[in-house]
């Protein structure tokens, strides 16, 4: 390749490990927002914690697990912090970056589903879990040239469903798996104190911050202008720019859409246009084209948008009144159950291959079934990770920590004095 | 010498205030309140609607002389008024004594209400 286009496409691949890393800053403030203010050192520095724990296992032994080792395999050889195995065009260590980042986000989704009554020290163990196993196995199955996307006729993908696993920017492999972490993690921790009555309805825990969940999400939207075009890894020549073009409108239009579904059907519900759920909208609508976000037309991405949006607000109404699991941010709904639709829809929608489009059901099943081992995984990874720390260490805080809040007895530090 | 303490309205500070201030009063203490009433508010959050029974509003405190204590209610009366449920109380309180700081005076003349 022309020495220059390998320049223009490294300069794309780093611009969007920058705008994914600012993607760490919008779910810090989406998280803080969302809860009260005596928690707001605490889900801060988990924040932190994802994105420090993330670079240094990611380097040293994750990204190895991930693109390690040739041929379609369960999970890589570890590098041990040698990067010298990767056989790519681009910079190896650029590429690093662009990966660490994407490892980051997964860990990241969790703190919020988890927020206000987790030990400190149980979070360190979880966020190291998932950047060192359990993201980077599944990313092996899928980015990593492992068995879900293996295109060689004689693979199993191919045998079964004449066609692979898709997920162009992680709807499954980032985001579901974030969110059914989230869910499980929050399972198994238990609701905050107060937020189910004796009778068992739900009662509202309001965010100490509109503002800052506003200014995260907005963040995160911005980000995700890496996130998704970012994901092409190449931006020179007519196929590429034309490529990062396209994922960038259609997941801006996904964005508002899921953003505007929600807003009108929760003005429809409950009498007025709710601000909080309509942040989550906005979210659900991102993490839902990401899957896809190269496949679908524009107006698959506003269809994408429009029913993330929508069934967001009723998967949040069920795993709050009815499961009760409390999820103080949404993560669960936002990240789980809108990475799944995402990655379902992509099978519809996809103007090559979808069977909306003609393309037959072949591809649909490939993504059924991708995101049915990847979450699987995710799941059994999840329930033996939370539970097992929850039987050799505890999982939550003292109850008289949870009433006077975490920043105090868990870090000494408030943020507001 | 008495203590008025007024609570009011939030929207209807500056207009208490104002008036107050134009009807000679020298000095008055303000602070935010949290009470809790008999009114509810719905609210919803993230799905989950509920009524919120605190109530905000701002308490006045004003000490002055007996002879001052109808003509400054009476202005709290008017500009503090809506007609609508919820315009606030007015208590009126006797005041044993006073002293100045700055000269060691005390009695209801070290008062600085200029009427």
């Amino acid at each position: 390749m022309n020495d220059i286009a390998l320049s223009l496409d490294t300069v794309w691949m780093l611009l969007a490990a920058m705008l994914v890393f600012w993607m760490q800053p919008g779910f810090a403030l989406c998280e803080a927002g969302f809860t009260r203010g005596k928690n707001t050192a605490n889900i801060l520095f988990k924040n932190f914690v994802d994105f420090m724990f993330g670079s240094l296992l990611f380097w040293f032994v994750g990204f190895g697990f991930m693109f390690g080792s040739e041929g379609a395999g369960f999970i890589g050889a570890p590098n041990w912090g040698d990067l010298s195995f990767y056989k790519g065009e681009l910079p190896v260590e650029g590429f690093l970056m662009f990966e660490t980042v994407f490892c980051a986000t997964s860990a990241t989704i969790v703190s919020g589903a988890m927020a206000e009554r987790t030990k400190f020290s149980m979070y360190v163990i979880y966020s190291a879990v998932i950047t060192l196993l359990i993201y980077p196995v599944e990313g092996h199955w899928t980015w990593g040239g492992g068995w879900l996307s293996d295109a060689t006729a004689d693979s199993f993908m191919m045998q079964t469903f004449g066609d692979v696993f898709h997920d162009f920017a992680g709807s499954a492999i980032v985001h579901s798996v974030g969110g059914a972490l989230a869910l499980i993690g929050a399972l198994a921790l238990g609701p905050r104190r107060g937020k189910y009555a004796k009778d068992g309805s739900s009662r509202a825990i309001p965010g100490h911050s509109l503002t800052l969940a506003a200014l995260g999400v907005f963040i995160l939207w911005m980000g995700w202008f890496g996130f998704n075009p970012g994901s092409q890894l190449a931006a020179s020549g007519e196929v590429n720019r034309t490529a990062i073009s396209h994922v960038l409108l259609t997941t801006n239009l996904a964005a508002a859409a899921g953003g505007v579904a929600t807003m009108f059907l929760t003005w429809w519900k409950y009498g007025k246009p709710s601000f909080s759920l309509m942040l989550n909208g906005v979210l659900a609508g991102l993490v839902g084209i990401t899957a896809g976000c190269d496949l679908v037309s524009p107006v698959g991405a506003v269809v994408i948008g429009l029913i993330c949006g929508l069934v967001l607000v009723f998967s949040i109404e069920f795993i709050d009144h009815v499961l009760h699991i409390d999820d103080p941010v949404g993560a669960s709904s936002v990240h789980g159950v809108c990475g799944v639709l995402g990655t379902l829809l992509t099978g519809l929608l996809s103007t090559s291959n979808g069977a909306l489009y003609g393309g037959g059901w072949g591809f649909f099943g490939a993504q059924c079934f991708g995101i049915v081992v990847i979450d699987l995984w995710a799941a059994v990874c999840g329930i033996a990770l939370f539970y097992g720390i929850k039987k050799l260490h505890g999982l939550r805080v003292d109850a008289r920590i949870e009433d006077e809040g975490l920043d105090v007895y868990e870090h000494g530090e408030t943020c507001y004095n | 010498m008495k203590k008025i303490e007024a609570i009011i309205r939030k929207t209807k500070f500056e207009e208490v205030k104002e008036a107050l201030l134009s009807s000679d009063i020298d000095w008055f203490e303000y602070h935010d309140v949290h009470g809790i009433g008999q009114s509810r508010q719905e609210r919803i959050y993230r799905g989950v609607q509920y009524s919120t029974d605190v109530i905000e509003r701002v308490a006045i405190a004003i000490v002055c002389r007996d002879q001052f204590v109808e003509p400054t209610v009476n202005v709290i009366i008017e500009t503090a008024h809506t007609g609508e449920v919820g315009d606030g109380r007015i208590f009126v309180s006797e005041m044993i004594d006073t002293w100045s700081i700055r000269t060691g005076e005390h009695g209801d003349t070290v008062l600085r209400d200029k009427k």
